[in-house]
């Protein structure tokens, strides 16, 4: 009897193990299945090369173009804003801060990682749009420029963490033997220890990365929504995340089948980052 | 004094040299020359401070400003126990939310805590299932919750003509938590010292009597700061709700209702654009309880490693 029960569970457990690779299996099967079609109707490269996303229009047009430039564009802000405090952040934690500062800074910086996307949003909506229209200018419904801030304070909490701990996985011979030469102490930091925990760092930085272009409600908000190539940083601009949303509560048919075949992309790209991390983070070890 | 008394209780006689801390303490003369010779290493140093200061104050003002706006707006109507659109109650959004964590617990703490079981437990060394498992599960964590959104739109609510539901919408965010409390739960199994399992076997106890009486209860910290994150992920969850549980602002019937969770009612809020103020308080109820939440997964976790 207790034998058989042994077996039983076993067994159990092996099936729980399988649900995650199933549910990776689902999710490729149902995006693919449901999205590859309309892209091989509307030609792949009207779709991911076309410039004019007009689902209304006869003929419909359906480019995403305009969303993955959007989508590439705020990300690459939210790395020009979040990289360079979240690293140099990261430094202060391990290198420079005093331990009464660090027992406030650093649950501050959780605290930032546990706030909501959408909560991030409605920050950006009422504060940075309105801020930046009075400011700098634009058209005051959202732009690159407020995406890129908001999504760079999204990012910062991840590379933080991620820099810190590279930064202090570096032996403390590196930093010993820099002072005992006559370096100073920032010398030693960013010339010694930096460039010895670059391959972690650059595994924070990927991980950003997917975490920027996959957001999605903060997004909505505070960019502006607009499926057109942007022109400047003051533009309003849609994401491919965004498109996804804007739109799936009303469209159907083909309409549908593109947005799906967005989320297609958008899915395809994050694989594609997740490949790059792990090769990152094999190199780090 | 310190010193001192280390070295007075270290019997041995031996003095611990990791445990001397080199305090290279330089007076503000000192450092005032050194970074006279060394601009650069000043301008590090300024620059490192700012950041440091540019994060502090981004938290502060971001957890200020939406208290400090959204506070005054709590009152009783937020709070009554009928939706209308005039009041914007986010009442029934809170017992959405309790009950989709419910569900999705239900489903993704079993199937997370099992598959860890065997990860750990069961597996051989070098099973190739194994890091199988783990790619998958990797895999599952990168994916954004867009996309979970729209595999849950199209599986649960199309393939299988569960319509916008509870039922849908738990089961797409337990898809999305699994991973997490996959990964805790083994992390909290790997801590336990393999004496314990040596100890109960010798005890002519099987297998799974070890696992359930002696393995699991000493994981079980680990795992609850697992599970509380995860509740705390659901709270805050949007994008994979709206095309899954829809955005219904009532309590559900039963399992095939509609619903909005809190998180999903404040985003219709703010792009709505109507009830501003309703939207700030909102935002105050959603901040606290998942920072609370967070907070709690935290102090869990804090416990395990004391021990």
């Amino acid at each position: 009897m207790v034998k058989y029960k042994e077996q039983i569970m076993k067994v159990v457990f092996f099936i729980a193990a399988l649900v995650s690779i199933a549910a990776v299996a689902l999710i490729c099967i149902f995006l693919f299945a449901n999205g590859v079609p309309a892209m091989a109707k509307i030609g792949i490269f009207n779709f991911i090369g076309g410039s004019t996303w007009a689902p209304s229009n006869e003929p419909a047009e359906y480019g995403i173009f305009p969303m993955i430039l959007g989508s590439i564009y705020v990300t690459a802000g939210a790395l020009v804003v979040g990289v360079p405090i979240g690293l140099l952040t990261a430094v202060y934690l391990a290198k420079f801060c005093p331990k009464h500062i660090y027992k406030v800074l650093k649950p501050a910086v959780e605290l930032l990682a546990g706030i909501p996307s959408v909560v991030y949003g409605f920050f950006g909506l009422v504060v940075l749009v309105p801020f930046i229209r009075d400011n700098i200018g634009g058209n005051g419904t959202g732009s690159i420029l407020t995406a890129s801030i908001l999504l760079g304070i999204m990012i910062l909490p991840t590379i933080i963490t991620v820099s810190e701990s590279a930064i202090r996985a570096v032996p403390d011979s590196y930093y010993e033997g820099s002072l005992g030469l006559g370096a100073t102490h920032e010398r030693t930091v960013f010339r010694v220890i930096l460039p010895a925990a670059k391959s972690g760092i650059l595994a924070g930085i990927v991980l950003g990365i997917g975490r920027a272009i996959g957001e999605t409600m903060a997004v909505i908000l505070v960019a502006g929504n607009q499926a057109i190539i942007p022109n400047s940083v003051l533009s309003g601009v849609r994401t491919l995340t965004t498109n996804i949303v804007m739109e799936m509560g009303y469209a159907s048919g083909l309409h549908r089948e593109a947005l799906i075949a967005t989320g297609v992309v958008l899915f395809v790209l994050i694989l594609l980052i997740n490949a790059l991390l792990s090769v990152v983070k094999r190199r780090s070890e | 004094m310190m010193a001192e008394n280390v070295i007075e209780t270290n019997k041995s006689n031996e003095i611990d040299v990791d445990k001397i801390k080199a305090r290279n303490v330089q007076t503000f003369a000192q450092k005032f020359k050194q970074y006279k010779n060394h601009p650069t290493s000043l301008i590090l140093y300024l620059l490192v401070w700012v950041a440091a200061i540019a994060t502090m104050a981004t938290v502060v003002f971001l957890i200020g400003y939406i208290l400090v706006m959204g506070i005054p707006y709590i009152n009783a109507d937020i709070f009554s126990l009928k939706y209308t659109s005039d009041n914007c109650s986010l009442v029934p959004a809170l017992v959405n939310t309790i009950l989709m964590t419910l569900l999705s617990l239900i489903i993704a703490v079993p199937l997370g805590i099992f598959s860890a079981i065997y990860l750990v437990e069961y597996a051989k060394r070098g099973n190739k299932l194994v890091s199988v498992v783990r790619t998958a599960a990797e895999t599952l964590q990168g994916i954004p919750s867009i996309v979970y959104g729209l595999f849950g739109m199209l599986f649960f609510v199309e393939a299988l003509h569960w319509g916008y539901s509870l039922l849908a919408g738990s089961f797409t965010v337990a898809i999305m938590i699994l991973p997490l409390i996959m990964r805790t739960t083994e992390e909290a199994l790997l801590s336990v010292p393999d004496s314990y399992r040596e100890g109960s076997f010798g005890l002519g106890a099987g297998k799974l009597r070890t696992v359930f009486k002696i393995v699991l209860p000493s994981a079980v910290p680990g795992i609850l700061a697992g599970v509380i994150l995860a509740i705390g992920r659901v709270v805050g969850e949007t994008a994979a709700l709206i095309y899954t549980a829809g955005a219904v602002a009532d309590y559900p019937k039963d399992l095939m209702s509609s619903t909005r969770t809190l998180a999903v009612h404040m985003y219709n809020l703010s792009n709505e654009g109507l009830h501003t103020n309703q939207a700030y308080a909102t935002a105050v109820v959603l901040l606290v309880l998942v920072l609370l939440i967070n907070w709690l997964s935290s102090v869990v976790a804090k416990k395990i490693t004391k021990k």
